[in-house]
């Protein structure tokens, strides 16, 4: 029933590989995660392996447990079965939302500055992620409350990227974003794969950007339901499986 | 100056340095209000002390962190019964304090005084200052990260949790410090105005906890000054004077007004 990784490599992802990435080694094993909430099985076996390079897209329906995948990947959340990173394996994470107050006295400039402090980094770094990402220092100068969404996104990105991490855990990067900005969101992270050979795991709603950027999809509804490259994996039963009766609806949803 | 008083007039001035700091991140938190009503639960605490006939201030003490973890316990609980439970326990403890204390003592209790304080009394309070100014500097970062995005601070491994309990006892002692001059009543005044007045003045970090310190010392020195020349109460006084700078904040506001 539950859907493991094969070898199987798309075509897709020979391109876009560094040649100096192409040892597949595992960074990530799952195996028989399951999280159960008061009673309520939110995941359920969930298994897969991933190598390291790869662009993960996560996808399913609403409350598929897609979040709470994510927050077990990052050991924030309580759960059963084995979560296995490669050793010394650093991870970044921007999460679904951040409910910071508008009214914050604080701007991104500073809240980066926290992390490095924290973190005990050296500031070199926070300017090789400010050029990585293209934070401009009217950004870094901005209180958060005061940031468009785009604006906001990328600098969220930059603070998972203080730390050199290896993998990028992002859960709906671009749910409340216009379709342009979701695109340049999309184009700046398929830039940072391309430029540091950098794991992504993205739980995504859109199935264009999966297409275009993933290289292995898990389908999740609260167990795994597929994995593997989009292409082969995707089929239209598949996401009927998925999705339900409505899933044509939910492709061409975004862009609304 | 008599020597005993130079050391309540270091000791005040300590109090509100840290006051304005600690405030700083209460309004961050957007526990202004909780904050403020804290100060009343040292009111029994205080009371027993004095018809037991020890140190006032260690009842304080002991009363003020039940406060602090009572609130430390409800920040994980829904916003609304929080509330709720904070405006009952909070009052019912005046109300407490407020029998158990003796008439005498009571205007003192709960409006403050510049009572010169013993040496140990002295020696205690520095060092309290001196260890809240140490945990405020370890601990800030991981405090803006927290009030920012627990779920954030969580993914780089910070303890919520702990964290929270830490600036809940940091608040609770730095109310205690306040409470010797301000009073039960008074004390929070000190901790919520001085960050509203910088909140009106800058929307970066550094600068608003600057100019929420200076605020804070500055009505606690304009307060004295004016409570010794009229010769009434401190802490009315300070918070006047602290309310002053507030309406003056609004009226000369730098920041615009946020559209929403």
């Amino acid at each position: 029933m539950t859907p493991r990784t094969g070898g199987v490599y798309g075509a897709l992802r020979q391109r876009r590989l560094p040649p100096e990435e192409s040892d597949m080694a595992v960074i990530l094993s799952v195996k028989d995660l399951t999280v159960v909430i008061d009673g309520r099985t939110i995941l359920e076996g969930v298994t897969f392996d991933l190598e390291q390079g790869s662009n993960l897209a996560i996808i399913g329906p609403n409350g598929s447990g897609k979040t709470v995948l994510l927050r077990c990947l990052l050991g924030i959340m309580p759960y059963s079965g084995v979560v296995h990173w490669a050793s010394g394996v650093k991870r970044g994470y921007v999460p679904q939302r951040v409910d910071a107050d508008r009214q914050l006295p604080l701007t991104i400039g500073e809240l980066l500055h926290a992390k490095c402090r924290v973190m005990h980094f050296p500031l070199t770094e926070l300017q090789s992620v400010e050029e990585l990402v293209g934070l401009t220092p009217d950004i870094l100068n901005s209180p958060v409350g005061s940031l468009s969404g785009g604006q906001f996104q990328k600098s969220l990105i930059a603070f998972a990227l203080l730390g050199r991490p290896e993998v990028m855990l992002l859960d709906e990067p671009t749910t409340s974003l216009d379709q342009l900005t979701e695109e340049r969101v999309y184009e700046l992270m398929h830039r940072l794969q391309q430029k540091l050979g950098l794991t992504f795991i993205v739980v995504s709603h859109d199935l264009t950007m999966v297409y275009r950027y993933a290289n292995q999809v898990l389908c999740l509804n609260r167990q795994g339901l597929c994995f593997g490259p989009p292409k082969e994996v995707l089929t239209p039963q598949a996401l009927q499986t998925l999705y339900g009766e409505h899933h044509h609806f939910y492709e061409h949803h975004h862009g609304s | 100056m008599t020597v005993e008083l130079a050391y309540a007039v270091i000791l005040a001035l300590g109090a509100a340095f840290i006051g304005g700091l600690v405030g700083g991140f209460a309004l961050m938190r957007r526990m202004s209000l909780a904050g403020d009503a804290v100060s009343h639960i040292a009111l029994p605490g205080l009371g027993m002390a004095l018809l037991l006939k020890f140190n006032p201030l260690l009842g304080a003490a002991f009363t003020l962190l039940l406060g602090a973890l009572l609130i430390w316990r409800l920040e994980t609980q829904t916003r609304l019964d929080a509330e709720a439970v904070v405006g009952v326990v909070f009052s019912a403890s005046l109300a407490l304090g407020g029998l158990l204390t003796p008439r005498d003592d009571l205007v003192e209790a709960l409006f403050g005084s510049f009572r010169p304080p013993s040496a140990l009394e002295f020696v205690a309070a520095a060092l309290l200052t001196l260890a809240i100014l140490i945990g405020l500097y370890r601990w800030k970062d991981g405090f803006v990260l927290n009030l920012f995005s627990s779920e954030l601070a969580a993914s780089i491994g910070l303890n919520r949790s702990q964290l929270d309990l830490a600036f809940s006892i940091i608040f609770a002692m730095t109310v205690l410090l306040v409470l010797r001059f301000l009073g039960a009543l008074l004390a929070g005044a000190l901790i919520v105005i001085p960050p509203a007045v910088a909140r009106h003045w800058t929307s970066r970090l550094h600068p608003f906890f600057a100019i929420s310190a200076i605020v804070s010392v500055g009505s606690v020195a304009g307060g004295a000054g004016f409570a010794a020349y009229r010769n009434v109460s401190l802490g009315p006084a300070v918070v006047m004077v602290a309310s002053g700078a507030f309406v003056l904040s609004i009226l000369f506001r730098r920041r615009p007004i946020p559209s929403r």
